[in-house]
């Protein structure tokens, strides 16, 4: 099926006119070096213009240049045919195979290609194939290809990709040089004005040109004679149009245009300046290649530098590239937000696409809207106002240097004491400290938050959410930990939000009723982690600090204090703080309610008369007995017992 | 950049004929002018004087058609190469892509040449172009004539190519050396796309 070339098809028999002098050039260029110059080229021109005999002497001259070469001609419909035949046979393979060798493939009349996207797509195929091997394709059309019906874009693209060189109908001087040479192949000698004459009828292709010739040769071998002007005038404009002569144009009439037959210098030149544009070029859309390559590598879609490639955008290039990786760097931090934010969202496709930026944006704002801060430390407590003693000195320059460094000293931090010693204090007064440095994002909650938070999340099926919310936060202040004792989810959630925020440096400050050895019900994983940073016990107050927190408390509630009053209440044995505070209220209540003034009678008479009960130690376990809330209002003073005591044993303290 | 528009799919290379006066850069562009087909010329715009001293430059449009989806254009000009034209050889060298210097290889018009090149150096320094970077090509011109009178392009390359740019021997009357001078520099300028838009 595969024609041979035609042996007549050469450059040397092609008559060149100025219609066709760069699709020569550019034919000339691809035999002499196939592959490198134009790939594919693509010819196209009206019928019977010389596409044919151009392509076949592409064939002849490269098998010339290099007697290797494998050159394979065919038509479309030869094509589709032996395509067809092959799959009915289920030899498709093999079809394909046959093509292997092959190093510059000629494919004439590609117009049939029209509405047959079966086909095209194994053209599609075949030409990358052969693009990419760096072998020639040869196509010819009598239509440019984006005029060819229905045809696929990436075909287009490809066939754009390459040269697209036209032909048109040759001209006067072109037509007389093609009727010559044809009049002395066939050994033909007719008078000058009688191709003359036939030169000058403007006919739309070359056969047309020499079906006239044919029968000018007929009728001059048939009348025995040399046929004159008028007789050839007469034969042939009888069925032909009224002549149109068309006078050579001549700017300069002293140069005249040069001869056919002198060296084309202008084709030369032509072929310099498009070999050497296609090898820029095609560097230019190499470099646009490797960008598409390298990004597709690194997962992002390189839709927009294709497009570049495949000319379907016309904008320059190098600006869509820094946009590109503009838009790369923007999606890489919104994946690393969503990270933080919803992992398992962080991995969506829309983080690999540029084109999908704006959804990207979208995705990442919701996450962030849905998703409120974890409780921060409550400004109601602040190292200014803990009153330092030897009971507390280590935990609270240990508080302040943390303060000052967090994740750099004592990470994590335990605070340990027993209720109303503080501890609470302390920790928001860290955490409020830390939440000053700029972006700092300070979670700071009771256990029981914690655990409500957690449950609700569970409930919710947002644990993603959750964990995010958490691990994010650039330091996690956690009040009262052995309240999560027994709660075994909470405490391998809490193990695992420790290790993150361990591994990145980040401050974890903790307080616990008792060290963390004598815990129970807490996983050992904790404990040991736990016991890894500092332990820094606060005790009960002594003298001199109670002392200094009643002073404070009656200059505030009463405004002078009476130090004796002050002394009085100080050598009352109470283990905390909170202790101190309430005989201070117990007092300032009784004089309120009594009309009085305080005093130390008074004080005495409150404490120690009737209606005193001396305190008994509850059997639950109890809190700090403070709920913070994240706004820093502190709602309540009131004990929260979480094992409910034996009725008996409960004690209704003041409420403030 | 002139050179190339991505938008428009357009290539225009503007190439300018410099030298000495009388050196032959009219006589380049006719040679070249009579070669081109003419569908693909524009009109040729020479404003010369009454003695045919170029009075203020030539000016030969080429279109070359569509070349791998561009459109491309060359313009050619001259330059006048009498000392006294100095401002519009400044203006024709606006905007330059390339530059041609045909030199007079007559031994007597060495030291114009060098006056013209130096000339073609500060004018292209007043466009804060270096000339060293700018493509360039150099023609001896005249290469016809009797040996005693001219310079062997041997020896011109000695005398004035500097840079070491390719040199070309002409007779651009017969039109020997004219169209490998032009695909010379046309080379060169279109080499540039690639590395303009690296800078």
């Amino acid at each position: 099926m595969t024609v041979d070339l035609h042996p007549r098809f050469t450059f040397e028999a092609f008559v060149v006119g100025a219609s066709n002098r760069l699709a020569v050039a550019a034919a000339r260029t691809v035999a002499e070096s196939p592959g490198t110059a134009y790939n594919p080229l693509f010819i196209y021109s009206a019928s019977g213009l010389g596409k044919t005999h151009l392509m076949m002497a592409i064939g002849h001259l490269a098998t010339q240049v290099s007697p290797r070469t494998v050159v394979e001609y065919l038509t479309l419909e030869e094509f589709v045919e032996a395509y067809h035949a092959a799959v009915a046979a289920g030899q498709s393979e093999a079809f394909r195979n046959r093509f292997i060798g092959v190093d510059l493939l000629l494919l004439d009349d590609v117009q049939f290609l029209a509405d047959r996207r079966e086909t095209q797509a194994e053209l599609l195929r075949f030409v990358n194939t052969f693009l990419e091997a760096g072998r020639q394709v040869i196509l010819t059309c009598d239509r440019p290809p984006n005029e060819i019906a229905d045809l696929d874009e990436r075909l287009i693209s490809r066939f754009a990709g390459g040269l697209v060189v036209d032909m048109g109908a040759p001209e006067f001087e072109t037509r007389l040089a093609i009727l010559k040479r044809k009049a002395d192949e066939r050994g033909m000698v007719f008078q000058p004005a009688v191709l003359d004459a036939v030169a000058g009828i403007d006919v739309r292709s070359v056969r047309e040109l020499l079906g006239l010739l044919n029968r000018l040769i007929a009728f001059q071998a048939v009348n025995e004679g040399e046929i004159t002007p008028e007789a050839a005038h007469t034969l042939l404009f009888g069925e032909t149009a009224a002549p149109k002569r068309e006078a050579p144009e001549a700017e300069i009439p002293d140069q005249a245009p040069p001869a056919a037959a002198a060296p084309d210098e202008f084709a030369q030149f032509i072929s310099t300046v498009g070999s050497t544009l296609a090898q820029q070029l095609e560097a230019w859309r190499m470099r646009l290649r490797e960008a598409a390559v390298f990004w597709e590598g690194q997962g992002y879609r390189p839709r927009r530098i294709l497009a570049l490639l495949e000319g379907e955008e016309s904008v320059e290039s190098e600006s869509v590239l820094e946009t590109f990786e503009r838009d790369v760097d923007r999606l890489r931090e919104l994946e690393a937000e969503m990270v933080q934010l919803d992992t398992g969202r962080a991995g969506d496709a829309v983080f690999h696409d540029p084109d999908r930026l704006a959804e990207a944006e979208t995705m990442v704002r919701n996450a962030r809207d849905g998703l409120a801060p974890p409780p921060g430390p409550s400004a109601a407590w602040a190292f200014e106002d803990f009153i330092a003693a030897d009971s507390n000195k280590l935990a609270l320059k240990a508080a302040r240097t943390v303060a000052e460094k967090p994740g750099a000293l004592y990470n994590p931090l335990v605070l340990v004491g027993p209720t109303g010693v503080g501890k609470t204090h302390l920790l928001h007064a860290v955490g409020h400290a830390l939440s000053a440095a700029p972006g700092a994002l300070v979670a700071c909650l009771s256990a029981q938050d914690f655990l409500d938070d957690l449950v609700q999340a569970i409930e919710r099926e947002r644990m993603d959410a959750w964990r995010s919310r958490f691990r994010r936060a650039s330091a996690f202040l956690l009040d009262d930990l052995h309240l999560l004792a027994g709660k075994e989810r909470s405490q391998e959630e809490l193990f695992h939000l420790f290790n993150i925020l361990l591994e990145t440096d980040r401050q974890l400050v903790f307080t616990l009723n008792a060290p963390p050895k004598q815990l129970v019900g807490v996983d050992q994983r904790l404990i040991t982690r736990l016991e890894g940073g500092l332990v820094a016990p606060i005790a009960p107050p002594d003298r001199e600090l109670r002392l200094a927190v009643i002073v404070r408390e009656l200059a505030e509630r009463v405004g002078d204090v009476d130090d004796a009053l002050a002394a009085y209440l100080a050598d009352r044995p109470a283990e905390s703080l909170r202790s101190v505070q309430g005989l201070v209220q117990r007092v300032v209540s009784a004089a309120e309610s009594q009309n009085e003034s305080v005093s130390v009678s008074l004080a005495r008479e409150t404490l120690e008369g009737t209606g005193y009960a001396p305190r008994r130690a509850s059997t639950g376990m109890r809190t700090s007995g403070i709920v913070v809330s994240p706004s820093g209002g502190i709602r309540s003073r009131e004990k929260v017992v979480w094992t409910w005591p034996n009725p008996a044993d409960r004690v209704i303290e003041e409420v403030g | 950049m002139s050179l190339v528009n991505f938008t428009t799919r357009e290539i225009t290379c503007k190439i300018v004929y410099y030298g000495p006066g009388r050196s032959g850069k009219t006589t380049n562009l006719h040679y070249i002018y009579g070669r081109v087909p003419d569908d693909r010329r524009g009109r040729m715009v020479s404003l010369a004087t009454h003695t045919d001293r170029t009075l203020f430059f030539d000016f030969l449009p080429l279109e070359l058609g569509t070349i791998s989806g561009f459109t491309t254009r060359f313009q050619l000009y001259t330059v006048p190469g009498q000392v006294y034209y100095n401002a519009t050889r400044k203006l024709v060298l606006q905007g330059a892509d390339g530059v041609v210097f045909v030199a007079d290889s007559q031994a007597r018009q060495l030291d114009e040449n060098i006056e013209s090149l130096q000339n073609l150096q500060v004018n292209l320094l007043e466009q804060g172009i270096d000339a060293r970077t700018i493509p360039t090509v150099l023609q001896y011109n005249k290469q016809d004539l009797p040996s005693d009178l001219i310079l062997t392009p041997a020896e011109l390359d000695e005398a004035i190519n500097f840079r070491s740019v390719p040199s070309f021997p002409a007779e651009a009357v017969g039109g020997t050396g004219v169209f490998e001078t032009l695909r010379a520099i046309s080379e060169r300028v279109l080499r540039r796309l690639s590395e303009e838009r690296e800078s």
